[in-house]
């Protein structure tokens, strides 16, 4: 690869030369994650977004690729995927992995989704429209291929393992969560990060389930579970993603996928959960204290552990005493 | 205890940069730069809860491990992993909890529940 195109005219000149699109015009970066970068641009008045890996990210996109297409394919709200570098020939002008998708209108900012006026009438039917596409998603039954089996708990105990810092509160939850695991049930595709900042909103409700970089086979509950931790509350008073009650997700999940979940197997999933989130908080510091990255709001991340070893060890508490099946 | 360095304290020079990150800066700016300009405010935020209780709290938690025979975090850690604490099981959810609140207590005290 000679040279990386990184300016938006470098960028709509290497996306013509890969894929044939032509006359792409308002081509902007959009803020990215650590992983990749995306950029919107214009094909006339369509609307298109395009993702590409960075080049020292480790994943493989055309995994997620494949995943997309199964999602849109099984009617889940999800971007087509309209090109990508899985499909092509020879080189690649663009530099790195990369997929091009619609693009939705709406809203993914948590904090506006939550306290807006203009979403007043979606909240009301966010966690029900949460159950039905995640019952939707995990109905999905094409062989997606690369998807691993990941077995969350032996995963996050190695991660807390070789984090190289001691966290009783995490090693308390880990002993709970092998007490009390449910009976392993079916594995199918999860998304893997399920919540919002990951949703697209519209002031009608649920409009697209966005970065499914994480997906994997799992356990349906899961990602049930994922959506439900207080990080993803953003401050709102209602378990579901802050502003649903448990029970809306999970009965409109049992008539999405005909499998109903338990409030006990969703709460054991919700701290699983919880602990994961406080180990990427860690992760994410990491890449502060000990990668290339310099950056006080990545560091700030690390003192944030203990917002999920405090909610855990709460949890825990509530389900010992019998009230986590009742309380939020 | 007789302190080498003059005033201000350490606590009070990160208090005089807060105040003028909220004051002077965080009015201006916007966007991305005024996220981050917030976030640098509750870093120093933190840093002065750590200094005013940092201390106390680190004394508070050395004795309350050895209180589990444990010379250090790892080492509590370890022996819950081992299953070593089980016969005091409720004894150290309960030391764990309130070492966990003390962590909050400097870094986000807002997010503690009224219990």
């Amino acid at each position: 690869m000679e040279s990386f195109p990184s300016t938006p005219e470098e960028l709509s000149l290497a996306i013509t030369a890969a894929t044939g699109l032509d006359g792409i015009t308002h081509m902007r970066r959009l803020t990215g994650g650590a992983s990749r970068e995306t950029w919107s641009f214009q094909v006339g008045n369509e609307h298109r977004i395009i993702q590409r890996q960075r080049l020292t990210s480790p994943r493989d996109m055309h995994v997620e690729v494949g995943v997309l297409e199964a999602a849109y394919a099984a009617g889940v709200p999800v971007p087509r995927v309209l090109a990508s570098s899985r499909d092509l020939v020879g080189e690649n002008p663009v530099g790195t992995q990369f997929m091009i998708v619609t693009a939705f209108e709406g809203e993914t900012i948590a904090r506006k989704i939550l306290r807006d006026e203009e979403f007043a009438s979606a909240r009301k039917t966010l966690p029900a429209q949460f159950g039905t596409a995640l019952g939707k998603l995990h109905r999905i039954n094409s062989e997606v291929p690369g998807l691993e089996d990941v077995d969350q708990i032996a995963f996050y105990k190695e991660h807390l393992r070789d984090c190289g810092q001691s966290h009783p509160a995490f090693e308390i939850a880990f002993r709970w969560l092998d007490e009390n695991r449910p009976p392993i049930g079916r594995r199918c595709l999860v998304h893997g990060d399920f919540r919002m900042g990951n949703l697209i909103i519209g002031n009608e409700g649920l409009r697209a389930v966005l970065d499914w970089e994480l997906a994997h086979i799992g356990d349906p509950a899961e990602d049930l579970g994922w959506l439900c931790v207080r990080a993803w509350r953003f401050g709102g008073g209602q378990p579901v993603g802050g502003i649903g009650a448990y029970e809306d997700l999970l009965e409109a999940y049992g008539e999405a996928s005909g499998e109903y979940i338990s409030l006990e197997t969703l709460r054991w999933w919700e701290v699983l959960g919880t602990v994961k989130w406080g180990l990427m908080c860690i992760s994410q510091a990491a890449y502060h204290l000990t990668g290339s990255v310099r950056s006080h709001e990545l560091a700030a991340i690390g003192r944030r552990v203990c917002e999920n070893e405090y909610d855990a060890l709460l949890a825990i508490r509530e389900l010992k005493n019998g009230k986590g099946a009742t309380r939020v | 205890m007789s302190e080498l360095h003059d005033p201000p304290t350490a606590q009070q020079l990160v208090e005089s940069v807060r105040e003028w990150l909220e004051t002077d800066v965080f009015p201006q700016v916007e966007g991305r730069l005024q996220f981050h300009t917030r976030v640098a405010m509750n870093v120093l935020a933190m840093v002065e809860r750590e200094l005013e209780l940092g201390e106390v709290q680190n004394e508070n938690y050395a004795a309350g491990l050895a209180a589990f025979q444990c010379s250090s975090e790892a080492e509590l850690a370890e022996k819950i992993r081992s299953g070593a604490l089980l016969s005091q099981e409720a004894e150290v959810e309960e030391f764990v909890m309130n070492s966990v609140i003390e962590k909050l207590r400097v870094a986000n005290p807002k997010y503690l529940r009224d219990e």
